[in-house]
């Protein structure tokens, strides 16, 4: 059994009930509508707190780096680019795929979005798998180590651990960001495979869409500043 | 919404009642599964209170501690064997780990200022009152997010009991403002510090989720008929505190991080010897915690704006600017963090800041003059919530106009890091927060349990600690300005007998909250039943029954006439209690 989606214009399939249909707005909402802006008002407000804290990490950059410019332009050497230009690519088409799954999800076609949210897991954890085996593992073997931890042999400046520092709590809070990302992306796979999200319930999709793209803006940020200036 | 009295004594309702929020489920255990589970904003309400109250009186405990060491300069009293031994030492036993009597005479400083502001006054009025009557006021079923607020219970209570580990592993002594490179470097034993640190990482997510509720219940779930300016000033105020924990607490959040980093691997950000700058550990904690300083005072505001109108029975003279007032302190509040760093600053910077912390003066002193002006030719009725709210004039006057001297660059320099500090500052967290705490406890008791407290020992409580709190802290003042150091154990014995004064008053500080309690635990146990609107209060609260039903009204109400319109609404001389109140749809 299927109908044509009237707004997409695509065969979708209509099998029993899914939950999103059924779905009633919470006991204390004039209407569901009012309970959607609320959300999205709560959500906005959240993002707004976690561009705040990111703040203190970048202010303690910024006098960080006038302080000690030297060590600075030495530190963003040792990364390399490729692995940051790389997993910034990641990042931005997996907050596509992550938009792409709201905008299935209010066409109501599930399947597509299911491919989208996977998309964006797998991305999520390639971007991990990157850091970790390609940027963390080998510089911590060598040393460069964050504050009294660092022990790398050719450092040219003497500030060069206070680099570190900053790159590891900039990247760390940011990678613990993502791991939350993926907890709720990958609970957002579950629920959509039971049919929870549909046109007229994606609220909670739209609100870990948002919390996503602003994970991908605050690497925006971090990449050129960790890894693009000298 | 006919009238104020539509509820009081009628018949059973029928549809749509579901029986007081306190009703019991059945069994005990149905019970504790019922409140552990609940999404009932007055349950979580209530919750958050008995947490709090839990917290001040280990707070209270730690004061009183303090205030007993410094009885003595030498700090050693007389124990049942006959022996002379400090007070340090008869509580070194908790720390078990070989500490002077100095140190833990620290470490119950620390604790008594980090369980006060993190986990008291911070969290205090919002999330016992505010998540209480905030929904309740502007007519609303509950909170925009119910399980947001319950998860923000449990991630206080979390984030407490980590706090609370690190005072049993006995504390720490770094003060409550954790200052580096103090913090990152001494005592060896540094998890007792991280514990606490984390304690208040995670509490500060309890404020961020408390707050957000808040901003967006106020914006989307007021009744039909209330626009801003019908909404009782006390959710003005705590509209205005939610802006600050939202646009504050992140900053706290990533300098606590930054200070577990730095604990536990030497980051070097605060610490000189690494090119750090612990200068700037203080630009980040100030930056959270000035404003944090008017979270913890303007639902004390609010509190004030409600409790005079009611038991004056008189609008509140000028609304529109007492409102105001408390969105425009919230936006003061981000600009003066400085003021804390005179003596760590250049001379051009601390100027600014000094200039700028003046601004502050103008929207407190705009609601100040305004509770003064609606208490002319007022009804004033001296209840007990009525004697705390001119206690609260009182004293928040003189904590406010201390704050002069401090805020000037040339007599901060002489008063900076004295008693005079810690008498101002409690003037105003103390005699401004706690003691609008306690007005709008007794105003809003019968609401909340629906049961009359007694009057006269509560009045004897109001006196107690009134007198109790000037005792204890306004010859602190006078210590201050003779140059007595805050934070030390022992001091040179010509501060003996204020100190003396001092901590007798803390005694009777101790004997007045004794009071409270005991009328609190009468009121709930033999209490006169409360009418639905004891007091005459005209704002949505006291359409509810007394205590609420489950669901907050039988219908949505509708807003026909502003919170105060004692004037338009009651006619003149006329006790608003005894009065019915006509249909009006006159707003304000």
């Amino acid at each position: 059994m299927s109908t044509i989606n009237p707004s997409s214009g695509r065969d979708v399939p209509t099998g029993p009930t899914l939950p999103h249909d059924t779905v009633e707005k919470g006991h204390h909402w004039r209407t569901k509508d009012d309970e959607f802006d609320a959300g999205k008002l709560g959500m906005w407000l959240f993002l707004g707190t976690e561009v705040l804290l990111f703040a203190g990490l970048f202010c303690g950059y910024a006098i960080m780096r006038m302080l000690y410019p030297e060590a600075f332009a030495n530190g963003s050497h040792y990364l390399n680019w490729v692995y940051g230009g790389a997993n910034t690519l990641i990042l931005l088409w997996s907050s596509y795929t992550m938009a792409a799954a709201i905008r299935h999800t209010q066409l109501g076609d599930r399947a597509r979005a299911q491919i989208c949210l996977v998309i964006t897991w797998l991305c999520a954890l390639a971007f991990l798998l990157i850091k970790f085996i390609f940027e963390y593992g080998p510089k911590w073997a060598e040393g460069k180590r964050p504050g009294v931890l660092f022990d790398y042999p050719y450092a040219q400046n003497a500030m060069e651990p206070m680099w570190w520092s900053l790159y590891y709590a900039a990247t760390g809070i940011h990678a613990s960001h993502v791991v939350i990302g993926m907890g709720l992306i990958g609970w957002l796979i579950i629920k959509n495979a039971k049919g929870w999200y549909g046109p007229k319930n994606y609220l909670a999709m739209e609100n870990i869409g948002l919390y996503w793209h602003i994970v991908d803006l605050i690497w925006i940020f971090l990449f050129p500043l960790l890894y693009l200036i000298h | 919404m006919s009238s104020l009295d539509s509820h009081a004594g009628s018949a059973p309702h029928a549809g749509g009642h579901h029986g007081s929020y306190l009703t019991s489920k059945g069994s005990l255990w149905a019970d504790i599964a019922n409140w552990a589970t609940t999404v009932d904003h007055k349950k979580i309400g209530v919750m958050y209170l008995t947490a709090l109250l839990i917290l001040f009186f280990l707070g209270g405990v730690m004061a009183l501690a303090v205030r007993l060491e410094l009885l003595e300069p030498t700090r050693s009293i007389i124990n049942a064997a006959g022996e002379s031994v400090t007070t340090g030492q008869r509580l070194a036993f908790l720390a078990g780990d070989g500490a002077t009597a100095n140190n833990i005479y620290n470490r119950a400083m620390t604790l008594h200022g980090a369980i006060m502001t993190f986990m008291f006054i911070v969290p205090g009025i919002p999330a016992s009152l505010g998540n209480f009557f905030l929904p309740l006021m502007i007519g609303a079923k509950d909170v925009a997010f119910p399980r947001l607020n319950l998860a923000s219970w449990y991630v206080y209570v979390f984030g407490s009991l980590f706090a609370l580990a690190s005072a049993l592993v006995g504390g720490i002594d770094t003060g409550w403002t954790l200052y580096t490179p103090y913090s990152t470097m001494t005592d060896a034993d540094h998890w007792r510090l991280v514990a606490m640190v984390t304690g208040v990482f995670i509490m500060g997510f309890s404020s961020i989720m408390t707050g957000l509720n808040f901003v967006v219940t106020v914006h989307k779930l007021r009744a039909p008929g209330m626009g801003w300016f019908d909404m009782p000033l006390f959710v003005w105020a705590i509209y205005a505190t939610a802006i600050i924990q939202v646009l504050a607490t992140p900053v706290i959040g990533i300098t606590t991080l930054m200070l577990i980093f730095e604990r536990l691997f030497n980051f070097g950000l605060f610490d000189p010897r690494m090119g750090g700058d612990p200068v700037l550990f203080q630009h980040f904690f100030w930056f959270y915690s000035h404003p944090v300083v008017y979270i913890m005072i303007l639902p004390a505001f609010g509190v004030i704006s409600e409790t005079i109108t009611v038991h004056a029975r008189k609008p509140i003279f000028g609304y529109r600017s007492v409102a105001f007032a408390s969105l425009g302190i919230a936006a003061v509040s981000f600009l003066v963090w400085g003021h804390h760093m005179f003596t760590s600053q250049g001379e051009l910077t601390a100027a600014i800041f000094s200039f700028l912390t003046f601004f502050v003066a103008v929207p407190t002193a705009i609601k100040v003059f305004n509770w003064i002006a609606t208490l002319y030719k007022g009804s004033i009725v001296f209840n007990t919530p009525m004697l705390y709210t001119l206690g609260f004039l009182f004293l928040f006057t003189i904590g406010g106009l201390t704050g002069l001297p401090l805020a000037t660059l040339s007599t901060d320099m002489h008063l900076h890091d004295s008693y005079y500090v810690v008498a101002h500052f409690h003037y105003v967290m103390f005699g401004g927060t706690v003691i609008a705490f306690l007005a709008g406890l007794h105003h809003w008791w019968p609401k909340m349990f629906g049961k009359m407290y007694a009057e006269t020992p509560a009045k004897l409580g109001f006196w107690l600690v009134f007198l109790g709190f000037n005792v204890t802290f306004f010859i602190q003042f006078v210590m201050g300005a003779h140059g007595m150091p805050r934070r030390y154990a022992s001091y040179p014995d010509e501060f003996q007998w204020m100190h003396i004064i001092s901590t007798v008053g803390s005694w009777m500080l101790l004997a007045g909250f004794l009071v409270h309690l005991f009328t609190f635990i009468h009121a709930l146990l033999q209490g006169k039943t409360a009418s639905a609107n004891p007091w005459g209060g005209m704002t949505l609260e006291w359409h509810a029954d007394s205590p609420p039903d489950e669901h907050n009204f039988e219908h949505e109400p509708i807003v026909k006439h502003g919170p105060y319109a004692y004037d338009r609404v009651v006619p003149p001389h006329t006790d608003p209690q005894d009065y019915p109140l006509p249909e009006k749809s006159d707003p304000n």
